[in-house]
């Protein structure tokens, strides 16, 4: 399959944004026109007047993607020319679910025939590593330092794909960078359903979590294994299909461990606790998905 | 010499301002329309919505957007697509859409946008004054006033001919008094179809997103190639100034309506003392103007259409022969205590070799009435200047002591 990400752009070794975008790219086609707000993914990709992008593509604002989307779309309907090209949004977590929320939920709200792809690596890496709303609990970030009272990131994840169900989007799945094609399988199913249609994919970055560049996939594996990131879809409101972990599951320990973000909690007095907290999140999405 | 309006009275007809705009944009033929509802703007997009559901706009689609941010950032993509493009806002509506405005400036996307001028919060005011706009000002776009409804609706076409000439790629904001011509019912022509079809071309922008032809916009900028960007948005400025006067000139020719290019002016030949104002209170003064004039008072009054670009070398030739200047400015800028159009007059005739008093005015500020005596009471003033100097440059004009 032919990549319409080219080589040579600025990402890191074992770059998240890099992984995602090709796969989105394999899923969507040629055929398609790529809105993308500020983030790592717009700035590696385009220091002007290079560009890796095979496919027409847009950067606006930060906050704005979704209605960049709209306008595309509006624009390609108005002149007769939609047919089948695909108006492909993909942002990070900051620019989808912190500054762009406004403009996802009109776009959402309003129907547009687009596929909104949330790259989330959980923190704004592109500034150095500021928490998001995306930030999972008791993560240390730049934003949310852990110190001598606090574990970090006191909050849970925000949860962006129940809250584009809500919209009543009638495609809407979690992926992961770990399952090449389950992602590029669900952006392909997701960009031939006609409205609005949203898939979160995990994406975890090796700078920004702290761990070895050649881990990225094993890592975003990991996630899935213990239950912290759930791959499921939905279809009309209801749960159509889960990845289910089996036997493979396990305990959340084997994820946070591997990354420096987490590293806080296993040298701590009460980092024990902690993690049991974070395992209830786990068990809880194995109960709600059935994983 | 202006040349003379030919307007057929046969085809006049009543309607508001709000109207006669919807309906210069729908003879346009926009593309895409994207704007979110906010006083007094909205029955521009009213009439257009209903244009829309009546089926009147032939390859359109009209976005009802969560905001005016999402408005204006629709129409990035839109543009880019090769869509002409159309919004309406005003007042806190614009000074939401602050980032969006020099991002579309900075793609270089045509975009013509309705402002129907109002105050800016706080305290909160629906009513009219210039500095929404204004405050805008160093954001890379075209900003064109009105003095009445028949002009809006004429600057309308004018300035997508301008905008998207390919000389000049620059957004548009096409200016009217919120209230007091956005709500007014005056007789018109309205914009014919045909006429319109003659005197404006199709878009047809030469880089768009296409999956055939792909290409990348909004590219980042480091320090090797962000200036180069800049000083093309001024250099096309600088040729919108012929541009502006050029499609004036244009529109005359095919509908037969004048009003000036980068300004206008009235009874400026004989003029000691020169008015220099923009939007609807040009009415009020050419008024007063007529009446002073009767009794021998030397005055006339400089209009300015444009004021981004800022016409700077047209004000000076139209100031040469004045013994004193005074520019009346719907805005202040806080902390220089001036307005902004007298303070670029002042600059603009710095370094050149006119040396003529200017005196500035604020006036109106939230819609507060603008009354003949008080544009006389501020001629006496300028009368006193030409005898006696400046004694204060610039002031509020209007204050109410009882209240301070």
């Amino acid at each position: 399959m032919k990549s319409l990400l080219a080589p040579g752009h600025r990402g890191c070794a074992g770059c998240c944004d890099a992984m995602a975008a090709k796969f989105a790219l394999m899923g969507a086609g040629e055929d398609c026109i790529v809105i993308n707000p500020t983030g790592c993914l717009e700035v590696m990709t385009t220091p002007f007047p290079e560009t890796a992008w095979d496919v027409p593509w847009i950067h606006s604002l930060f906050e704005n993607a979704a209605a960049v989307g709209s306008g595309v779309e509006a624009a390609l309907k108005a002149l007769g020319k939609k047919q089948n090209t695909k108006v492909l949004v993909m942002g990070g977590d900051g620019a989808t679910l912190d500054i762009g929320m406004r403009s996802i939920s009109g776009a959402f709200e309003r129907g547009h025939d687009l596929t909104y792809v949330c790259i989330d690596n959980e923190a704004y890496m592109n500034t150095g590593v500021q928490r998001s709303g995306a930030t999972p609990y008791n993560a240390s970030t730049t934003t949310s330092p852990a110190g001598k009272v606090s574990f970090g990131n006191n909050r849970p994840k925000k949860n962006m794909p129940a809250i584009m169900v809500a919209h009543g989007a009638p495609y809407v799945a979690t992926t992961s960078i770990g399952y090449p094609k389950d992602m590029i399988n669900k952006v392909k199913k997701a960009v031939d359903i006609e409205g609005p249609t949203y898939i979160h994919a995990h994406a975890p970055c090796t700078t920004g979590w702290g761990f070895d560049t050649s881990k990225t996939v094993e890592v975003a594996k990991m996630a899935v294994q213990t239950g912290l990131w759930p791959l499921y879809e939905v279809e009309e409101g209801e749960v159509t299909k889960v990845r289910k972990i089996g036997k493979s599951i396990q305990p959340v320990e084997e994820y946070l461990k591997m990354q420096r973000r987490f590293s806080h909690l296993f040298k701590m007095e009460g980092g024990a606790e902690e993690i049991a907290k974070i395992q209830a999140l786990a068990d809880k999405n194995i109960e709600v998905y059935g994983l | 010499m202006a040349p003379e309006n030919k307007i057929d009275k046969k085809k006049m007809v009543v309607v508001e301002g709000s109207y006669a705009v919807a309906h210069a944009t729908k003879v346009c033929r926009p593309n895409v329309i994207s704007a979110y509802p906010i006083t007094p703007q909205t029955h521009i997009v009213e009439d257009l919505s209903q244009f829309m559901a009546d089926g009147e706009i032939p390859n359109c689609e009209y976005i009802n957007v969560e905001s005016e941010f999402s408005a204006l950032s629709a129409l990035v993509g839109a543009s880019a697509a090769g869509a002409r493009c159309y919004s309406a806002t005003t007042s806190q509506g614009l000074e939401l859409m602050h980032e969006v405005l020099f991002n579309i400036s900075g793609m270089r996307l045509p975009v013509v946008m309705t402002i129907a001028n109002r105050a800016v919060s706080a305290p909160i005011s629906i009513w009219n004054d210039h500095q929404d706009a204004i405050s805008q000002r160093d954001t890379g776009w075209l900003q064109l006033y009105a003095e009445n409804t028949q002009e809006i609706s004429d600057m309308t076409a004018q300035a997508f001919k301008i905008s998207e000439d390919k000389d000049i790629l620059m957004p548009s904001m096409v200016c009217m008094d919120g209230f007091i011509l956005s709500h007014v019912y005056e007789p018109i022509v309205l914009l014919e179809q045909d006429l319109t079809d003659e005197f404006l071309p199709a878009f047809e922008p030469d880089y768009i997103l296409d999956p055939k032809n792909p290409m990348s916009f909004g590219a980042f900028a480091d320090p090797n190639y962000y200036t180069e960007f800049r000083y093309l948005q001024e250099q096309a400025m600088q040729k919108s100034l012929k541009k502006i006067e050029d499609v004036a000139n244009e529109f005359y020719d095919v509908y037969g309506r004048y009003y000036g290019g980068l300004i206008d002016e009235y009874r400026t030949d004989d003029a000691d003392i020169i008015i220099m104002a923009m939007g609807s209170i040009i009415g009020t003064i050419k008024d007063v103007i007529d009446k002073l004039r009767d009794r021998n008072v030397k005055v006339g009054l400089l209009k300015v259409r444009s004021f981004r670009p800022f016409p700077a070398a047209a004000i000076k030739n139209a100031l040469k022969d004045a013994k004193v200047v005074v520019v009346l400015d719907k805005n202040i800028s806080l902390g220089l205590n001036e307005g902004a159009l007298f303070t670029e007059t002042k600059s603009s005739l710095y370094n050149t070799k006119l040396d003529v008093p200017i005196v500035g005015y604020m006036i109106g500020h939230g819609g507060r009435d603008i009354k003949v005596d008080l544009i006389e009471k501020i001629i006496d003033e300028a009368q006193d200047v030409m005898k006696t100097g400046i004694k204060i440059e610039s002031q509020f004009t209007d204050l109410k002591e009882e209240l301070l």
